[in-house]
Parts: structure tokens; sequence; C-alpha cells
């Protein structure tokens, strides 16, 4: 007989079930079904610049156009998720609890004192709730990229707020580079990413990059759309998460015009 | 495309359009988004034809399912909520006059898709919860906390449950406003939503009938001809046209029988 349903984090699945250890575990990896796809993210001169698009397909359809991959964290952390998007929210709020937890257990209640999760934090606590998650065999099911600062380590010069850009994926690898992509993009925009980037980049020419990736993807990902968000993390102005806008895309080149498929041709495909 | 018996091939011709990457049950006990799912192909992976739909594949054997079509349409002031009336075992219609409008607070209500059983008791722990929230709090809840209760239910029991569920109501905070809750747990809101098994034919009306800001008689007009239309063509919606505008004022509930219904059967 089944548990009632419950609001505790795992469900029914919480208590004791009636099939021991592995038999039960090897049930529980799921599928993903709403899914976002790929999330890029660049280091430029002023800190670090995240792109996604704003849709989550429900299989092949493009079932949610105005979904927003991109949150914030904290002040100094972004994060943005492909993958299962119920998993992605659940992540945030928790997350958000932390960070809450944080602030209401600081020394202090003023603003300036709290000492908030860095990046650098933030992905090291993910790639353990991550692995957690996979040795259970019950992963959430999300590619994770971390945007932000790190602070500086034991020793070093306490200005050294380095710009931050990492990966988590769902079994809990972890890396960090300079140019960042998962899904579709780890195969089409990384190749771009790796050729254009500079470590001083302007906010344009960062943006113009992502953007450049984010059209191939619209071409190439049968997943993806041509709505898309930027958003970036600096010194200055913390996290900024820009609202959706359309990129260009082009249609004119004569492979368009001139269709392949006459008899005379090669017959096109 | 039926497969009887023998692995699905995957050298399908790049021009097709079926998409062979699609929700692959390479996991056989997993249930399946059946509204959406590319019919005869997800079937295969060495199971014979059984003669079940796509939709009913996942059930248990006697289990009920609401293949349904709903549908919310926010306007400035409230919501109109909408649904069939059709429940269905397998190809049999066990109820045609049922009610898929639940309410869970004074002017919050839910429309429910999926397994009959799991989305009645979704409903009941919302309903109670909220009950509770409005006694402790002393105030209405929001509809944004309704969706919220409503999607940890979803996601912290997704392995045991089949339900989509929209959650639409008026309240002082946001005015009307929609939140779709799909298989997965996720809470979504939008300017309309639109689930069940007949919601993949009327996609396209509504992408081109809809616009935002859409007067109260106009959202309730496109959300009784859009049910109409997915009634015309989903075997799994049919009967009648529930509604229910919801308003600061309160709820009003019609009904459309299938004799009058604005297009079909």
């Amino acid at each position: 007989m089944s548990a009632p349903i419950s609001l505790a984090p795992g469900g029914s699945a919480s208590r004791v079930s009636a099939k021991s250890g592995l038999e039960a575990a090897t049930e529980r990896t799921r599928q993903p079904i709403v899914t976002g796809t790929s999330v890029l993210g660049i280091k430029y001169k002023d800190g670090v610049m995240l792109a996604a698009d704003t849709l989550c397909s429900y299989g092949s359809m493009a079932k949610y156009k105005d979904a927003r991959r991109l949150a914030k964290v904290n002040d100094a952390t972004l994060l943005g998720a492909g993958g299962e998007y119920s998993d992605f929210q659940s992540i945030t709020d928790l997350l958000r609890r932390n960070a809450l937890e944080d602030k209401c257990t600081a020394d202090s209640l003023y603003e300036e004192d709290v000492n908030e999760e860095c990046a650098k934090e933030v992905w090291n606590y993910l790639r353990a709730v991550m692995y957690n998650r996979r040795n259970k065999m019950n992963p959430l099911w999300n590619d994770l990229v971390v945007a932000g600062f790190s602070q500086p380590a034991f020793g070093e010069a306490s200005e050294e707020n380095k710009p931050f850009l990492g990966l988590v994926d769902k079994i809990g690898t972890t890396y960090e580079d300079d140019v960042i992509a998962t899904g579709f993009g780890s195969y089409l925009a990384i190749p771009i990413l790796r050729e254009k980037h500079r470590p001083d980049l302007e906010e344009g020419e960062a943006r113009a990059l992502l953007e450049d990736c984010m059209r191939v993807l619209f071409y190439r990902d049968c997943r993806a759309l041509n709505r898309i968000q930027i958003a970036k993390v600096t010194k200055e102005d913390g996290v900024l998460i820009s609202d959706p806008y359309e990129i260009e895309t082009s249609w004119d080149s004569a492979s368009f015009v001139e269709p392949k498929g006459q008899l005379e041709g090669d017959g096109g495909w | 495309f039926f497969f009887h018996g023998h692995r699905r091939s995957t050298k399908l011709p790049a021009r097709c359009g079926v998409s062979v990457a699609t929700m692959s049950g390479a996991l056989s006990h997993q249930h399946q988004p059946y509204e959406a799912m590319d019919h005869g192909i997800g079937q295969a992976h060495g199971q014979a034809h059984t003669g079940k739909s796509a939709e009913t594949s996942n059930l248990r054997p006697t289990e009920l399912s609401s293949g349904t079509t709903i549908l919310a349409i926010p306007f400035p002031g409230g919501v109109v909520m909408g649904a069939d009336s059709r429940v269905s075992t397998g190809t049999y219609v066990a109820n045609r006059t049922s009610d898929k409008i639940a309410q869970l607070h004074d002017t919050i209500w839910c429309c429910r898709s999926g397994s009959a059983s799991d989305t009645q008791a979704l409903t009941d722990y919302v309903k109670h919860y909220l009950g509770q929230l409005a006694v402790e709090t002393g105030r209405s809840p929001t509809v944004k906390v309704a969706a919220h209760l409503m999607r940890k239910l979803c996601y912290e029991n997704k392995d045991n449950l089949l339900a989509g569920v929209i959650v639409g109501g008026w309240d002082a905070v946001d005015g009307g406003s929609v939140y779709n809750i799909p298989l997965g747990g996720s809470c979504i809101k939008m300017p309309f939503a639109v689930g069940g098994s007949g919601s993949t034919f009327i996609y396209g009306l509504l992408d081109s009938e809809f616009r935002p800001g859409m007067s109260r008689e106009e959202a309730h007009d496109l959300v009784k001809l859009a049910i109409s239309h997915a009634m015309a063509r989903d075997g799994s919606s049919g009967g009648i046209i529930r509604t229910v505008v919801v308003t600061e004022e309160g709820n009003a509930r019609e009904y459309v029988p299938g004799d009058q219904l604005p297009f079909g059967p």
C-alpha cells in the first residue's frame, strides 16, 4: 500500500519503502519532463556574463516560452540551469533559503556586515548536493552554471575578489573556466567562445559574443528559442538580469533563396 | 508506425518530421507526459502493441484518467477557468458529467488533468492547507501561495503522481493570475494556461486568438471556443464545457451543453 502524499522533501519516498536499498534505488532515476537547453557563460573585463534562452520544452514541444532560467542567488552570485525545470526551481529555493538563514543568523543585522556566500562557495555546495543525489540514484537533473566572484583564499590580498565561473552537472562533476557552456552549447558555442574570448572584453563585446553563440544555437538546436536573457555580475552593480528580448536571425543566404530540390540539381536534402 | 515486438529502428531519415530523441522511455517504468507524446513512436521498446493509447498506457489497469482539456485565461479583474467534462477508463467514458474545476479557496480555483484520483487527493490537501493558512494569517491566501503549495506537493511526490494542474484565481495583490503546474512539479506563471490531452489540438488556435488584456467577455468566449475545438478532435475530451469566472466579487459557474458548443463536435 503506497504512503499518502506528503509535503516533506522526497515526499512519500522519504518514508521507509517496502523495497530495500538497492532495489528501491534503481527505480528512482527519473527522466526530465520540462527541460531547458543550453546556458552560456564568459568572464569579461568587469565580471562574468551569462546567457540563456527563455524556453522550457515539454518533450519536443516548445511549451513555456517565457521561462526564466537565470536566477539571482545573492548579490554576488548568479545561477543558470539547463535540464529539468522543477529541479532548478527546487535548487533555487534551497539556495535562497540558505541565504536567508545566513542573513538571519549573522552577527549583525546590517547588510554591509553580512558575509554572503561567494559564488565559489555556492559552486562547492552545489557539488555536494548534486553528488549526494547521484549517490542515491535520484539525481537533480540539471546542468548548473554558477557565476560571480570568489572571495580571496587565505593569504591573498583582500581586495582580490576574482571573477568566478564554474559548472556543476547532474552527477556532481565540477570544473571552472573562463568560458562555460551546457547542453548543445558545449558542442557549438564553446569553440566560438574559446576563439573569441579575451579577459579584457568590454561589456558590449562580451554581450555581442554571447548573442552570436545564442544565434548559432537557435539555428542548430531543435530545442532553442530566439528569445534570450543576458545576466551579469559585476563588483559595482552586483547581479543584473536583463528582461527577455529577441535576437536577430538571418535568412537570406543562397541556400534559402535557391532551393536545391529540383530534378536537375543534386536532389538536395 | 506500428512496431510489434521488435526494437524501434534508429535509422529514421533526417527529413522525417518526427523527432527521434524525444522523451525516450529507456526506463520502462517511468511515467511519460501523455499529452504531448509522439503517438506510436513512444510505445515501442520491445513491447507488443496492447491497444492502449499514448495517454492511457501509463495508468494502472483500472485507474481513471481525466484525459482532458483544461484552460484558464486571466482578464483585468479576474480569471476564466474552463474544462470539459469527460472522465475515461481506457476507451470507456466513466463519467460524462465530471467537474474538473475544483475550488481551493474563496477566489482560488484549480483545473485538474491526469489521473483523477491523484488530482482529487492533491486538491483536497491544498484546500486543507490553504484553509489552515487563512485562519493562521487572518487573510485570504494569494493565488501564488496556492500555486506553490500545489507545486510542492507535485514536486516532492513526483515519482508517484500523474497530475497536470492549472491554478488560477483572483487576489488583491496580483489581480487575476494563472499558474501552470505540469508533470514533474515545475510551477510557471503564464499569460494563459492550457493543459490536458486535448490541449495539443488548440495551441495553434490559442496562439492566434489570444491577446493580453482581453476583457471578461472576450476571455470567456475564447475559453468556450477553444475547448470546443479540442473536444472536437480529442477522443479523451468531451461532454459539456464547464466554466468558472472568478472575480473579487465571487465566482460565476456556467456550463455549455454538448449540443450548444461554439464549434463541433
